[in-house]
């Protein structure tokens, strides 16, 4: 059953048009790749769904579980279970990262009229996470991502998405900028989340994050469009015969 | 070519000056006193009240904020049954009450279980300390100044004795207290002796809807070695006018904190004015704002380093709502011998509408060589895209938006030592964050 339909999205920024007629359906349970050439519009993709100011939608519709949620504001979508891992993750001073999970995961479960987490279920939480991902509590005491090195940042969205359990977790180019050791931790913590209930789309320009979170099917995007979609194996062609065939497809 | 030609009174400058012919005889204190009250007078008589064509005072037109000079304040009624310090409830302090401008002792709670703490009215201080000359600090050559000396009430003097660490800090309560507006002009002067340390408080608190005027000031002189934390609480009513006048003089291998937050009040202005007169000794005047309405809150700082080694730090934050105006004139003056000063200073302003203001100022008058100073002044709208992140992680945007402020404000705050008042004032910030619309 499809958890995510995108269906022919159009979207501008700034005037200019970035999505023209994108499609994608993503399955319950499903880790989808994108991968695709600069400029293609996979970040735009991500801000899309998190829901982004001036991003504007000219066309086209996005439904989770059926509804659409191009009105809501990145907050409902949050608690609806959207969640974006950031490629440039913000760095927020004077807001320690333990008060900014619990403040996170309280307004999540607020909005779905759950009850708050009590203190000890919360440390419990981010205790365990948190050393799998190897975040001491250091860093859980300081500003979120003031003065973190990148894997720093990178891990620390994932300890974000491992909090909040979303339900559709968007990760943009989470292994721009890592290492080969970063990119294991982090990819070890992502695949820790797979779940039947839990889908992934794992934006990225290069084919080595996929050695480590294999993905069940693959989207090509070029030009603001899904080009072409097929198995894992479809990420080491494109790795051997690389993008510009689907630069004169798409013109 | 130069000469000054004084227009004609304004309304509120001639009921001053008949309120002073009718008055001076009456007013506490005599001989040397009384002089020192006609020469201020004189002195601001000259000049009248400060308006935009004074570059001290650009951004605060004293001349068109101040429409009338109310009457002075009358005595105080009895002691009310809540709090006199609103924001400060709960931190344990000794209170010395200062209400319509006098010293009030059915108001205050101040045990003086030290003997290293002498404390006295105002004019019974200078009978008894002749030699304490009233208005030696800097700061005295301007004109709200003036009108303090001219008008003076009363207030309270404190010595804090040679080498005493005072346990509890001394909180100096000034309230306006009545149902009609009035005037109040109390004076303050503070001895912190060699080697000793104290945290005091000033609060500045009075009923809404009601446009009383304050005059305040406070004359603080700190030995050699002496460490004092000092915080200014401003939760003035809604309609009130509050100009309060600090003057300080530092001594050698001394360390002076002050801390000014602003709340209340509908025109405020915090004039502070520091001399570095030792050195090796260090200095840091913060402050934070929390704006709305149509709030007009001015923080001017004149910092001299008059000798050199010392180091001077100034960090304003002020959150701007509303259609409110924050200023900051800040000006650090190095003299010729005032080698190896180092002198940093830094304001931010966090505009949450976009009516409202802020205005800047920082200058540097630097006449030694071998010196490192600096200023940075930076003023904008929250930043949209930490909103975003804090959005798409499920804080709705009024929640998002105050934890940034929050944070913003936090900075300052937490150089506050004294936990107790670091939590007061961080409650009042998340309580004014929470009554916004």
């Amino acid at each position: 059953m499809a958890l995510l339909e995108i269906k022919n999205l159009h979207v501008e920024v700034e005037d200019k048009k970035i999505l023209k007629g994108l499609t994608l359906t993503i399955e319950k349970g499903q880790v989808a790749a994108i991968m695709g050439p600069n400029g293609s519009g996979k970040s735009t993709l991500a801000y899309v769904l998190a829901g982004k100011d001036n991003y504007h939608v000219t066309e086209g519709e996005v439904l989770l579980d059926g509804e659409s949620i191009l009105d809501m504001a990145p907050d409902e979508r949050a608690a609806k279970g959207v969640f974006l891992a950031f490629q440039y993750p913000v760095e927020v001073p004077g807001v320690a990262t333990m008060t900014f999970l619990r403040t996170a995961l309280n307004a999540q479960r607020k909005q779905r009229n759950e009850p708050e987490y009590s203190t000890p279920e919360f440390l419990k939480l981010v205790r365990e996470t948190s050393k799998h991902l190897g975040i001491d509590q250091e860093m859980l005491r300081r500003a979120v991502n003031v003065g973190f090195s990148g894997g720093e940042k990178k891990r620390n969205e994932i300890l974000q998405m491992a909090v909040l359990q979303p339900r559709l977790a968007v990760l943009d180019e989470t292994d721009s900028g890592l290492d080969i050791d970063a990119l294991k931790i982090v990819a070890d913590g992502v695949n820790r989340l797979r779940a039947p209930d839990r889908s992934m789309i794992v934006i990225t320009h290069y084919q080595r994050l996929l050695n480590y979170i294999v993905p069940d099917v693959v989207h090509v995007m070029a030009k603001g469009r899904v080009v072409k979609s097929g198995g894992k194996e479809l990420a080491l062609e494109l790795e051997a015969s690389g993008y510009a065939q689907f630069a004169d497809e798409a013109a | 070519m130069n000469v000054e030609v004084r227009a004609t009174k304004t309304p509120a400058e001639q009921a001053l000056a008949n309120a002073f012919a009718a008055m001076r005889g009456t007013l506490p204190g005599e001989g040397a006193i009384a002089a020192l009250r006609d020469e201020a007078f004189k002195r601001f008589d000259a000049k009248g009240l400060p308006h935009r064509r004074v570059e001290e005072w650009k951004y605060t037109d004293l001349r068109a904020l101040m429409r009338e000079a109310k009457p002075l304040a009358g005595p105080a009624g009895a002691r009310p049954k809540g709090d006199i310090a609103p924001i400060l409830t709960g931190v344990e302090a000794d209170r010395i009450a200062i209400v319509n401008g006098r010293y009030e002792p059915a108001w205050s709670d101040f045990k003086a279980s030290d003997p290293g703490v002498i404390f006295a009215e105002l004019f019974k201080f200078l009978a008894d300390n002749p030699e304490y000359l009233l208005g030696e600090v800097p700061g005295g050559d301007d004109p709200a100044q003036w009108l303090n000396t001219a008008f003076m009430s009363g207030g309270v003097a404190l010595r804090i004795k040679r080498g005493t660490a005072v346990a509890k800090p001394i909180h100096i309560a000034h309230v306006f207290s009545g149902d009609a507006a009035a005037a109040m002009y109390p004076r303050v002067v503070i001895i912190v002796e060699l080697g000793a340390q104290v945290t005091l408080v000033e609060s500045f608190s009075g009923p809404d809807s009601l446009d009383y005027q304050v005059n305040s000031a406070l004359e603080l002189a700190i030995g050699d070695g002496a460490h004092v934390d000092h915080i200014k609480v401003g939760c003035d009513g809604d309609k009130a006018l509050r100009v309060s006048t600090l003057g300080v003089t530092i001594g050698a291998k001394a360390a002076y904190k002050n801390f000014a937050f602003t709340l209340g009040g509908a025109v405020v202005r915090n004039q502070t004015f520091v001399r570095f007169g030792g050195e090796g000794s260090q200095g840091a005047i913060d402050g934070a704002s929390l704006l709305k309405g149509r709030q007009h809150v001015d923080n001017t700082l004149v910092i001299n380093h008059a000798v050199g080694h010392c180091v001077s730090r100034e960090r304003f934050k002020s959150v701007l709502d509303g259609e409110s105006h924050g200023i900051f004139q800040g000006k650090i003056i190095v003299e010729p011998h005032a080698q190896k000063t180092d002198g940093k200073m830094m304001t931010r302003a966090l505009l949450l509408s976009d009516e409202a203001e802020a205005d800047n100022k920082p200058e540097l008058e630097i006449f030694a060589d071998d010196v490192v100073c600096g200023h940075g002044a930076t003023a904008g709208a929250l930043d949209p895209g930490l909103k975003f992140y804090l959005m798409s992680r499920g804080i709705p945007a009024k929640e998002a938006e105050a934890l940034l402020v929050q944070a913003f404000i936090a900075e300052v705050i937490e150089e506050i030592a004294h936990e107790g008042i670091r939590d007061a004032l961080t409650f009042a910030a998340l309580k004014w964050l929470g009554s916004r619309p």
